[in-house]
């Protein structure tokens, strides 16, 4: 993985004591909150309803176990001793003290890590892939365009004030588990005939208020031409997006405003006006990037582990883990373990400060050294050799951490709503943790098949809840907070936005609601249908009758 | 108004008209749509000339004047609304080489990248020092994008530190 060279180093070592000295200015009293306030989130510093929340970046979703020690340690000297991961492939600290704040970015720069525009009107970390590097669909490793991609959005000096924040998601297979058409930039890997590498252009997608899903603005863009091209999007987005409201700034609604081909026209123009100044990075810079990403040193394997399959054939709770938690790798031998952080009542996506040390362990060895966050709110190990598979399980389940519901209904994502966050409507997490109390039985769960439930506690949609195969927002009326249920989103290849059902739900009834959902797509499936292929099929009439009729 | 300008601060010398009789000497400031209908008699008159553009203009209009502008003004209504870094950047991309100016509401944090899109002078009020406006410019040196000026990137930098030792001969 990236390693930070005397550069990069030294310029997140300049943007620590630069904060150090705005957070004195402040605590000083000579900036105002209102002047601070842009430069703590530039740093990813947020004042949330009882603290301070920082928000770290993981670019691109890649740890080594040494990164996630320190964030492990980072919990215990700042936090209450656990974190959150988020649905950016990032994590948050939810009890930070702006006296603290420079020294645990100091701690984080040590690492190699930053907070660096994990808030604010910027371009955010970039995503991509947890899988990147590992799966078997996969044409390459999509993450040296997006530590490109990194270093080029970093402190950009043009597009550090836009009309709003800006995420670009970036994927080198043709399953999307990057979401790429939901993000204000999303970029799909394609080969040419010849083998060459080119990147499909996704622009104007985006959740929030107003879902959308992006419009491809080239095809196949030659590699070289990444940056300058991203520069021809970002200038138009920059001068011509919406700065009345912040609610239509986003770049989704410039695109639907003046059209998806007057804006490829717009991009094109500036594209083609050139500038003097040459943002193409050279092909030196591209491969001393790409070869930090080289395949790690695996074993010459057969792809099939008698102890492997032993274990599975005399041990149903691993069999269980391996069939939900378990996902082949491009490698023979080797297989990518998900580690779910959606334990039985649990917040999705919090993990301890000894949970997260177990998992550095096993990334140190059994994985290579590396870890990934997925934007499931799960980690990663994404190289293990299926001979230790049964050994990194028996560890797993000691830490708590061998939930085998990993892509099945209770891998729930959930926004942290109504507990943390100050804009919310309604909470989030309550929901999440009584919903994933009644889908517990992993059987079950395991024969009901793949199923994304997503839940928002306000319609900024943090929790994704628009593509969610079973969307839950919560909202409020009069002081009482109810939920309004969705179907047939989804953030894949075949990216949709789900419909509202009908009338909403008081929190207590939402476990019924969803299990109806459930058991009306379980009684109407036809063999090997998934719940989006029933639902394209049947409609959703049935879902309707079933809800709302019935009671 | 003060200016911030060649790393120090000094007083402006150019005279806003508006809609004013245009005077016969001095350094004269239009707004955009004056220099556009005045064009002719401006051009004309034996001063230098400057423009404040405004941000909803595109910077391709300004490309036949360049030749006759000595400054272009652009405006930062909040310090969060960014378009004119955007608009900086292409009239520096247009070929655009006299002073660019930056108003409103400019503060140190903001000045790094001002300059590095290509603006050099700066309006600022006596809320901070000269000292101030030195240190913020040059608190960040270092950047990956390649900047206006002669600083050099870290993408160029660490190619070039690595050229340099390629190039060395063989050590024993
Ligand atoms: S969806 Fe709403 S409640 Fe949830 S985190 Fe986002 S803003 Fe907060």
């Amino acid at each position: 993985m990236y390693r930070y060279d005397e550069f990069d180093q030294q310029f997140v070592d300049q943007r620590v004591t630069q904060f150090r000295e705005q957070a004195d200015r402040r605590l000083r009293g000579d900036l105002t909150e209102d002047e601070f306030k842009p430069l703590r989130l530039m740093n990813g510093l947020y004042l949330q309803l009882h603290a301070y929340m920082l928000r770290v970046a993981i670019p691109y979703g890649t740890l080594s176990s040494r990164q996630l020690d320190r964030l492990a340690e980072i919990s215990e000297k700042y936090d209450r001793n656990y974190g959150h991961f988020t649905t950016r492939q990032n994590i948050q600290y939810n009890w930070i003290k702006l006296e603290e704040t420079a020294d645990l970015l100091a701690d984080l720069a040590d690492v190699e890590m930053h907070a660096i525009q994990t808030s604010g009107n910027c371009i955010r970390n970039v995503t991509t892939d947890h899988w990147a590097g590992a799966a078997a669909d996969e044409l390459a490793d999509p993450r040296p365009v997006a530590e490109l991609i990194r270093q080029w959005s970093s402190l950009h000096p043009e597009f550090s004030f836009l009309p709003r924040k800006f995420k670009i998601a970036v994927t080198g297979a043709p399953a999307d588990r990057a979401a790429v058409k939901v993000h204000d930039i999303g970029l799909r890997m394609h080969l040419s005939e010849s083998g060459e590498r080119g990147w499909e252009v996704i622009a104007g997608g985006g959740q929030g208020r107003t879902p959308m899903i992006g419009v491809t603005v080239r095809e196949f863009l030659p590699e070289k031409e990444l940056l300058p091209y991203l520069e021809a999007i970002m200038r138009v987005y920059n001068l011509h997006g919406r700065r009345d409201n912040k609610y239509k700034a986003r770049i989704k609604i410039l695109v639907h405003e003046i059209g998806a081909d007057t804006f490829r026209d717009e991009v094109e123009a500036e594209y083609a006006r050139g500038s003097e100044i040459d943002i193409a990075v050279s092909q030196r810079e591209l491969d001393r990037i790409a070869a930090y990403f080289a395949p790690p040193q695996f074993e010459e394997l057969p792809n099939w582990s008698p102890r492997n399959e032993e274990h599975k054939a005399t041990n149903k709770e691993f069999a269980k883990w391996v069939r939900s938690n378990v996902a082949p790798h491009k490698q023979d031998g080797y297989a990518i373990v998900n580690i779910s952080l959606k334990p039985e009542g649990g917040i999705p996506g919090d993990a301890t400060a000894d949970q997260m040390r177990t998992v550095a362990d096993l990334g140190r060895r059994f994985s290579f050294d590396e870890i990934r966050v997925s934007h499931h709110q799960n980690l990663v190990l994404p190289h293990v050799r299926q001979e230790d598979l049964f050994d990194v399980w028996q560890i797993l389940s000691a830490a708590d951490l061998a939930t085998a519901n990993v892509g099945l209904a209770s891998d729930i994502i959930a926004c942290p709503g109504l507990d943390y966050c100050a804009l919310a409507t309604a909470r989030s997490i309550p929901v999440a943790q009584s919903l994933s109390r009644r889908l517990a039985d992993v059987e079950r769960q395991q024969d009901i098949g793949p199923l994304r439930i997503n839940i928002s506690g306000c319609i900024n949609a943090c929790g994704h809840h628009h593509v969610g195969h079973i969307g839950i927002l919560g909202l409020d009326k009069k002081g009482e907070e109810f939920y309004q249920i969705t179907l047939g989103g989804s953030s894949s290849e075949d990216a949709s936005i789900g419909k509202i059902l009908g009338p909403g739900f008081a929190g207590e009834d939402v476990p019924d609601a969803i299990e109806t959902i459930i058991n009306t797509y379980v009684g109407l499936r036809q063999p090997d249908e998934t719940f989006l292929s029933t639902l394209k099929r049947i409609g959703a009439q049935p879902f309707k009758e079933a809800l709302y009729e019935t009671v | 108004m003060k200016l911030f300008k060649d790393n120090q601060i000094s007083q402006d010398t150019w005279t806003e008209i508006g809609d004013d009789p245009l005077p016969a000497v001095g350094d004269l400031l239009v707004s955009y749509s004056r220099l556009s209908a005045e064009h002719a008699t401006l051009t004309q008159l034996p001063v230098r000339l400057g423009v404040i553009f405004d941000n909803a203009e595109r910077a391709e209009v300004l490309k036949d004047h360049l030749q006759s502008l000595s400054l272009i003004v652009l405006a930062f209504p909040s310090f969060g609304d960014g378009r004119a870094y955007s608009l900086a950047r292409q009239l520096r991309d247009l070929g655009y080489t006299g002073e660019l100016r930056a108003r409103g509401d400019v503060l140190p944090d903001q000045l790094q990248f001002m300059m590095q899109v290509g603006f050099d002078t700066f309006e600022v009020s006596d809320r901070f020092t000269e000292q101030d406006w030195r240190r913020a410019a040059e608190q960040i040196s270092l950047s990956y994008q390649p900047i206006t000026g002669n600083k050099q990137d870290i993408w160029q930098a660490r190619h070039a530190y690595a050229e340099a030792l390629r190039e060395q001969p063989h050590a024993g």
